[in-house]
């Protein structure tokens, strides 16, 4: 990943100490949103699409694997949630977490597969797996179709909060996403983030020092469709269906678009650029098709000359890392 | 036994299209070092010219044969005038993210225009009707479809493997800086490439009309279809793209006839199968 290693400066308490400032910027600005009469259903969406995003990045821009079908785990996690809180009458809690669990069980299976080519072929066969996965989901019944599982209950989490009201959702929508981007923001700082960050710049080396890379990278690949899946449990309790379009290839590149915004291999990067995408599509919906050329656009543009991305582009600026 | 021979040739005819679609998507690899995701775009515009042509100007279907690659072709090497040559000595994965953005964007354009319903396009007189066979009944328009695209295959295969032209290519391909210090214009010859990949796709559209329908979205699905198909024969040779997409074409078509609810899926299938046994692919060398 020539490209994007040239911002990556060595992590230094400076560089956490940023980082730790940017996010406690990010956690406040959240926590007053329900007080600011933002649309609450928006800011959710898109916090789902953050936590998604950022656990997409965290296999691209810490591992450099370009995951080309990451729209699997959001879908198969949402269906799995979606069928057991309907027909099992599954509690909340109970039921992110057994999606989540199918997320990671879907993680271990493709990871084995697709972890055996490298560049650019990880990026087409994980594309192939979605769209088999894609095809598997049209045609289980318990997936519904073309109609997808709807009118989910929300229920009661832990029995005592009713995620029926919006401010209620909202909070723990916000707490599964600050929950799911500490992990990964601990994973990224780890020893074994490191061990990933040197396999995506010389993986020949990284071999040539003992490491078992096959091993490590399957483990990135594995906690990053589990917690795509968590991000996609949560978001069938603010969309509450599971339809094919999560699992479709077309969300697989609003995924990538997303983080390529904000900023491949950047912490908040991804945040950032799921917030823009999906206020483009909410503000853009009545445009039809041309939402798609609009991405098309986007796409090219960022590849062409702002490959760093929003954030990306301000960490630069200020040399600092975010 | 009519329905097998039927299927069989529906997958021959899907394996045509495999066949010139990932062999494109292999040879502008080979040069540019970009996986081009946005040739099932292009295969679309190869029949949608086809469609225009017809319909607006009243060229018929051998024309079209000979006009839509070129100007598809044209199309495509603008592309990578303007686009696709800034990302030579970045990470391959920005070449794919820039295709794709492009496939969006042309697919976009065709879908607000022509909404996602089917065109028609007519069979041309010439190869109208069916031949009995005896075993089966053959529509002529199918069967020339297979023949004519094994036909070109095999003269790619011709120019790319045993001309002075391709001799020049494949050296390039190994090592663009030796090529031109002896005076070959690389440049201009990466440019052709794409060219000549983007032209065999919208070949494949424009022999797919009359079959297929046109539809903005033709090309979207087939495309990682493809996909799968280069990754199970890996692109390291010609001869090999050429054959893995007309016996993948073949074992759909028997999919269709044995056990329907799995033709979809059976590409994917054997792509993870392949994986397993042999990453590297059927004809690909260790990466």
């Amino acid at each position: 990943m020539t490209a994007m290693t040239d911002d990556t400066l060595p992590v230094t308490p400076r560089t956490l100490r940023d980082e730790m400032i940017a996010f406690g910027i990010m956690t406040v600005l959240l926590l007053i949103v329900p007080f600011t009469g933002v649309y609450p259903f928006f800011v959710m969406q898109a916090l789902c699409f953050a936590l998604l995003a950022c656990a997409f990045n965290l296999l691209i821009g810490y591992g450099g694997l370009l995951s080309f079908g990451h729209a699997m785990f959001l879908g198969t996690a949402g269906y799995v949630t979606a069928h057991a809180l309907k027909v099992w009458g599954f509690t909340p809690e109970l039921g992110i977490l057994i999606g989540t669990a199918g997320a990671a069980g879907l993680g271990v299976i493709t990871g084995l597969v697709a972890i055996r080519r490298q560049g650019i072929y990880f990026a087409m066969i994980t594309l192939a797996l979605s769209q088999l996965l894609y095809f598997i989901y049209l045609q289980t019944p318990f997936t519904h179709g073309e109609d997808g599982i709807q009118g989910i209950p929300q229920g009661y989490l832990f029995g005592v909060f009713n995620l029926a009201k919006p401010t209620v959702l909202y909070y723990v929508i916000l707490a599964g996403f600050l929950f799911g981007f500490l992990v990964i923001f601990r994973t990224i700082n780890s020893p074994f983030g490191e061990v990933l960050k040197s396999i995506r710049e010389n993986e020949q080396r990284a071999i040539s020092l003992g490491y078992k890379t096959d091993q490590y990278k399957l483990l990135a690949y594995i906690l990053s469709g589990t917690l795509a899946g968590f991000a996609g449990s949560l978001k069938v309790f603010v969309a509450q269906n599971a339809s094919l379009t999560d699992v479709h290839w077309t969300m697989s590149g609003e995924i990538v678009l997303m983080t390529l915004v904000g900023g491949l291999g950047t912490v908040f990067g991804p945040v950032v650029g799921a917030f823009v995408i999906i206020a483009m599509q909410q503000y853009l919906a009545g445009f039809g098709q041309w939402v798609t050329v609009i991405q098309g656009v986007i796409f090219v543009v960022c590849v062409l000359t702002f490959r760093r991305g929003v954030i990306g582009e301000i960490a630069h600026y200020f040399r600092r890392s975010l | 036994m009519q329905a097998l021979y039927a299927q069989l040739l529906v997958g021959l005819i899907n394996g045509s299209f495999y066949a010139l679609l990932s062999l494109g998507l292999a040879v502008i690899f080979g040069m540019l070092n970009i996986i081009n995701f946005a040739h099932g775009a292009l295969y679309m515009m190869g029949a949608f010219c086809a469609y225009f042509l017809l319909s607006v100007m009243n060229i018929g279907y051998w024309p079209a044969l000979i006009i839509a690659p070129i100007a598809v072709g044209i199309f495509g090497m603008i592309l990578e005038r303007t686009m696709l040559q800034w990302l030579s000595g970045l990470d391959h994965l920005y070449g794919l993210l820039l295709t794709f953005g492009m496939a969006l964007i042309i697919q976009g354009v065709f879908q607000n225009y022509f909404g996602s319903s089917g065109l028609p396009y007519a069979i041309p007189d010439e190869l109208k009707g069916g031949m009995n066979l005896g075993f089966m009944f053959l529509p002529i328009y199918r069967g020339w479809v297979v023949v004519f695209s094994l036909i070109v295959c095999l003269l790619t295969w011709y120019l790319i493997e045993r001309t002075r032209l391709g001799a020049n290519l494949r050296a390039a391909t190994e090592n663009p800086t030796l090529v031109r210090a002896f005076g070959i214009n690389v440049p201009r010859m990466i440019t052709l490439t794409y060219g000549l990949g983007v032209g065999l796709a919208a070949l494949a559209g424009v022999l797919s009309a009359p079959i297929n329908q046109v539809r903005p979205l033709m090309g979207a699905d087939l495309i990682i279809v493809v996909f799968a198909v280069v990754v199970i024969g890996g692109m390291g040779s010609i001869m090999g793209s050429i054959i893995t997409g007309f016996a993948l074409g073949v074992v759909e078509g028997l999919t269709k006839y044995f056990y329907p609810e799995a033709s979809n899926t059976v590409v994917f299938v054997l792509m993870v199968l392949v994986l397993l046994v042999k990453p590297s692919g059927l004809t690909g060398r260790a990466n």
